[in-house]
């Protein structure tokens, strides 16, 4: 009884401290910030330019569309496996294929996806290391 | 008191001059042109107006990019001679680039098929629901998927198909992916094609593959001065994003050049193998070949341009002048509509413009002027989606006039002359 008093006690806690301590404050996302922009400004200014706004009917926005502010699942598998569909954004269809980059490490992919969501205009959540760890082991 | 009356004659005798001198409407834009030329905004807010052609009772026939309105195709009527369209009349449900009128019928293109429409004796459309499929099932995969059309005095139409890539890598646009050799796209794509005008459902077995080896072409015109079909070719892009070994942003943004092209029967204009460097004024092989910024290897034999354009502007239109109401220098020389760059980036963009280069039996005689600047509409000019206008295409009127597309503000301007000859 006493025991299992403290493991409710301790888990409680443990779940007390997670509620107090959300991810938010763990991350250092201005440093990841900065670190994701010099990936965008190496790999995704050209295309998408350097304001986000893309180019029309060619290559898609990255401001306030829903795949940005979307799912993390969806924006690791397009970093990952290219994007090459007739597919609709904010109302436009764009023609350009989307390359895709393997070559990128999971921190590279978590910085460059933090800094999309997070910039241009953009508030999403941030994207951690072992989020797109987790989503990248699945998609292989 | 006097002074409240001074002012009060000043805004008077400034709304007089803003209304009274000047009948010409130059209102969205404010393009800016050469002493002696005006722009009358002929229609504005059309949705992407692409290519555009006038009949010969000078209706303006505008191919939209999109449907607006369920509608891909707009007549522009105006009925008082004042330049502006006071009629408006959409029709045709696809979505294209190509526009031309030839021997009673205006042609029309989607990114799949090439469609005509019979003119009655009045010069309306006699059946604007009902178009003949001329051509069918070109390669449309999205990317360079615009087909424009050019017609002959012969009875032949020239169709563009462009090569759904930016340089035959296994994997497009995909640094480290090597060039397919031989590229498999050339088949099907990358080329003009030569097809009937008069023919119903045309594909490739009936066309044939007029000329190869061009990555993607939009603008293209028949010269009646020499016979002959030229076009301006979309150069390469992101040598440096995909090379940065062997290029700088520097050289991605000047070197792969915007080509033009006298094209004859069987040309090989070298895409993807090559590109053309305006700087060692060489075709140089492509990287995804080998190349290394110096070597030729096998472009030496390919097609070298009549005239080299600065990279990325994205020639959209090409229109030889062969009007009276312009000045004598501007006789069958090229007006050329640029979209204006993305791939410069991360530097500045450039084009947004039509240019003039004056021609000679066929020949470039000399260098280019940009002819209609300010597209834009400000000094700063980051990115393609902040512009307020992109020259997309270029028609002569029966009166010698021109007229310039936007396909984002959606606007067509009347360039008329004014000045003295």
């Amino acid at each position: 009884m006493k025991i299992f008093a403290a493991s409710a006690l301790l888990i409680c806690g443990a779940y007390l401290i997670q509620a107090f301590m959300p991810a938010q404050q763990q991350y250092d996302v201005k440093a990841a910030m900065a670190r994701g922009k010099k990936v965008y400004d190496k790999i995704c200014i050209v295309c998408h330019q350097p304001d986000g706004s893309g180019v029309p009917r060619m290559n898609p926005p990255l401001i306030k569309t829903k795949i940005t502010l979307g799912p993390k699942q969806k924006l690791v598998q397009i970093l990952v496996k290219g994007f090459n569909e007739e597919v609709e954004i904010n109302g436009e269809y764009y023609s350009n294929p989307m390359p895709a980059q393997p070559q990128l490490t999971n921190q590279e992919i978590a910085d460059v996806l933090t800094y999309v969501r997070r910039s241009f205009g953009n508030k999403a959540s941030y994207v951690t290391v072992a989020e797109v760890k987790a989503i990248r082991a699945k998609l292989k | 008191m006097s002074k409240l009356f001074s002012s009060f004659i000043l805004i008077i005798a400034s709304a007089f001059s803003a209304c009274a001198g000047d009948p010409v409407n130059t209102a969205p834009g404010d393009i800016k042109l050469p002493a002696g030329f005006k722009a009358i905004v002929v229609a504005d807010k059309l949705g992407n107006a692409r290519h555009i052609v006038v009949n010969s009772n000078g209706d303006v026939y505008v191919k939209l990019e999109r449907l607006k309105d369920g509608k891909g195709i707009i007549r522009l009527r105006d009925t008082n001679g004042d330049g502006v369209a006071d009629e408006k009349f959409a029709f045709g449900n696809f979505g294209g680039t190509g526009i031309a009128i030839k021997n009673g019928y205006l042609y029309a293109s989607s990114d799949d098929n090439v469609y005509r429409y019979k003119f009655n004796d009045k010069n309306e459309i006699e059946n604007p629901d009902k178009p003949e499929i001329i051509i069918t099932g070109l390669v449309n995969k999205r990317q360079h998927s615009s087909k424009s059309i050019a017609l002959d005095n012969n009875g032949f139409i020239y169709v563009n198909i462009g090569a759904p890539s930016n340089s035959c890598q296994e994997a497009d646009r995909t640094a480290g992916s090597k060039g397919q050799m031989p590229c498999p796209i050339l088949e099907t794509a990358g080329g003009i094609w030569q097809f009937r005008a008069d023919k119903l459902n045309q594909s490739y077995a009936e066309g044939v593959r007029y000329a190869t080896g061009l990555r993607n072409v939009v603008g293209l015109d028949w010269n009646t001065s020499v016979n002959e079909l030229f076009v301006m070719q979309h150069g390469r892009d992101q040598l440096s994003q995909l090379y940065p070994d062997n290029y700088s942003n520097e050289q991605n943004a000047e070197v792969p050049a915007e080509e033009f092209f006298i094209v004859k029967k069987g040309m090989d204009f070298g895409w993807p193998y090559c590109y053309y460097d305006p700087i060692q004024k060489k075709k140089l092989l492509a990287p995804e070949y080998g190349g290394d910024g110096k070597t030729e290897g096998l472009c030496g034999t390919k097609e070298k341009p009549l005239y080299a354009f600065p990279a990325h502007w994205a020639p959209n239109a090409l229109l030889f002048y062969t009007g009276n109401q312009f000045a004598a220098k501007y006789k069958n020389g090229a007006f050329i509509a640029f979209h204006g760059s993305w791939n410069r980036a991360p530097l500045e963009q450039a084009g947004f413009n039509v240019v003039f280069l004056p021609m000679k039996d066929g020949k470039p005689a000399g260098d280019y002027e940009i002819f209609a600047d300010n597209f834009v509409g400000g000094k700063e000019n980051l990115s393609p989606s902040k512009a307020k206008h992109r020259p997309c295409g270029l028609a002569m009127g029966t009166d010698g006039s021109m007229y310039i597309s936007d396909d984002q503000g959606g606007t067509v301007w009347k360039i008329i002359y004014t000045g003295e000859k």
